[in-house]
């Protein structure tokens, strides 16, 4: 069976400094990947690469089997069937709670107004915050307003949703409501590919955790193996580090 | 300012009435301080030697009632040539603006195109201008080229200010941070649905205070078309000026110009205020 997402030798530059050198990763449907990583090892970019948010120096990435990063895919097309939620929550200031979750489903997707209210009313009570559909970004709380991007992200029906580092914002004790939303939404079948710095939660949840480091993808396996029982030195240097951090 | 059922405390309490005192004091100071300054600057005027003879010539009373028909005419077509203005110079400013907010090399013409047009026009002093087009346009004879200095006066204003205002547009544009393109891009949006419906809307919100500057910097510069001919209030002045041998009629233009920016001026103060409230709330 294709995978949803296949990315091929994926690499991405800043002027001199290689942020990605040659990545190739897997994600199959109803999977869930996690990768994991210092800061500054590619997470982020990787990414923001298959949403096609950043030009790919080289390589390829397959959706459902096509290459979106070929200049001549339709780049657009292929950010419909894909959603993303950032580590900043990127709501729209502007726009009410219901607005921002019905934006795309309305302007991009050409569903009748009333039918995208009406599932963004069942999404948002689904994630507890039906009373909160007329309330603007800043009057939430941080982990209501990141609930509120999954929501977003979800509205259109994605294909692969990716999720970048969505907790790290967060204060500590908002960080379970969101990690919560994410694991129903697993168990639901999504496909998902997230960065993550929660290890005990993608021991939980993953169904192959990636390591990466210096824009190479290290180690990839079973969460018992790369988290229990690493192979590559670099992957049990970070663990360590990790754990005497006391974040596993 | 507070949670309504609270009881302040003796020690509060005292604390407030102080407060209220020193209040009190301050105003009382500046009220006295102005009646003292206002006093001092009107004896310095009407004591001076050429006093009876200003008096006469820019503040007859008399000679301002019978300008005055005349001259709020002028303003009326000042007024007109105010909101069509306003409205082009929007509608070009937008576009010069989106123009030049344009990314990749593909479009490097039209971006230097509308750089060249904004430096040009912010550059050109707003007279020399109406000179060119007021005067050049129609002497190249051309058919189709209107000849009504109204119309010329326009275009100059629309030129000369839709250059300021896309600068304006366009420092609101990049002031929107890069992640709400993202996001919006990341949600299957155009470039052109991203700009319309997430990023200009947060731009226009952001420069509405300078935006109402300009706006009233335009408000007199409408006074400008009247070197061109145009019967507006300046030059409405101007001829009740000469019938009346006074200049009382330029003071009253004057005036009426003063009152026409106010509501705009306390219309920006409100935007300036509201849009601070809402940088100070967003938290």
């Amino acid at each position: 069976m294709t995978p949803v997402l296949r990315v091929r030798n994926l690499v991405r530059h800043y002027g001199a400094n290689a942020v990605l050198r040659g990545v190739d990763l897997d994600v199959a449907e109803h999977e869930v990947v996690v990768l994991i990583g210092a800061s500054g090892s590619g997470k982020s970019t990787l990414l923001r690469c298959v949403n096609l948010l950043e030009e790919v120096d080289d390589g390829q990435v397959f959706l459902d089997g096509v290459d979106v990063s070929d200049p001549r895919a339709d780049a657009d097309a292929a950010r419909r069937r894909m959603g993303i939620v950032f580590q900043a929550y990127n709501l729209f200031p502007h726009m009410t709670v219901l607005d921002n979750v019905t934006l795309a489903p309305r302007v991009v997707h050409g569903v009748d107004p009333a039918v995208a209210r009406e599932r963004a009313r069942e999404l948002l009570d689904r994630v507890g915050l039906a009373d909160r559909t007329g309330a603007y970004p800043d009057q939430l709380s941080g982990g209501q307003q990141q609930r509120v991007a999954i929501v977003r992200a979800l509205a259109h029906e994605p294909r692969l949703l990716l999720l970048d580092e969505i907790t790290s914002a967060l204060d500590p004790e908002l960080v379970g409501e969101v990690l919560t939303l994410v694991r129903d939404l697993a168990a639901q079948g999504r496909t998902i590919l997230m960065a993550t710095h929660e290890m005990g939660f993608a021991k939980q949840v993953a169904d192959r955790v990636c390591f990466l480091a210096d824009g190479v993808l290290l180690e990839s396996g079973p969460p018992e193996q790369v988290l229990g029982a690493p192979e590559h030195p670099r992957t049990q240097a970070f663990l360590r580090r990790i754990i005497a951090a006391g974040r596993l | 300012m507070s949670s309504g059922h609270h009881q302040p405390s003796a020690l509060q309490q005292e604390r407030l009435a102080y407060r209220r005192s020193r209040a009190r004091r301050s105003t009382v100071v500046a009220f006295l301080s102005t009646v003292v300054f206002a006093v001092a600057a009107w004896l310095a005027v009407t004591s001076s030697p050429g006093w009876p003879r200003v008096r006469d010539s820019f503040f007859d009373v008399d000679a301002a009632l019978r300008a005055l028909p005349a001259v709020l005419d002028g303003l009326w077509l000042n007024l007109r040539v105010l909101v069509v203005c306003e409205v082009l110079i929007l509608a070009l400013g937008l576009g010069l603006a989106a123009l030049r907010s344009l990314r990749g090399p593909v479009w490097f013409p039209l971006r230097a195109l509308a750089t060249g047009y904004v430096d040009l026009f912010r550059g050109l002093p707003l007279i020399i201008c109406l000179f060119l087009v007021g005067f050049g346009l129609p002497g190249l004879r051309l058919t189709g080229v209107p000849t009504d200095p109204v119309v010329l006066g326009c275009v100059a204003l629309v030129l000369v200010y839709s250059a300021y205002v896309s600068e304006v547009l366009r420092a609101g544009i990049e002031s929107v941070h890069p992640s709400q393109r993202a996001a919006a891009r990341s949600l299957g949006l155009t470039h052109a649905q991203a700009m319309r419906i997430v990023i200009l809307p947060q731009a226009v919100r952001r420069v509405l205070p300078p935006l109402l500057n300009d706006f009233v910097a335009l408000q007199k510069d409408c006074g400008l078309i009247s070197v061109l001919g145009a019967v507006d209030a300046v030059r409405a002045a101007q001829i009740e000026s000469a019938k009346l041998y006074d200049f009382t009629p330029y003071v009253l233009a004057g005036l009426l110009f003063v009152a026409m920016a106010v509501p705009s001026a306390r219309l920006a103060d409100w935007a300036s205020a509201r849009a601070a409230r809402r940088r100070g709330g967003a938290s």
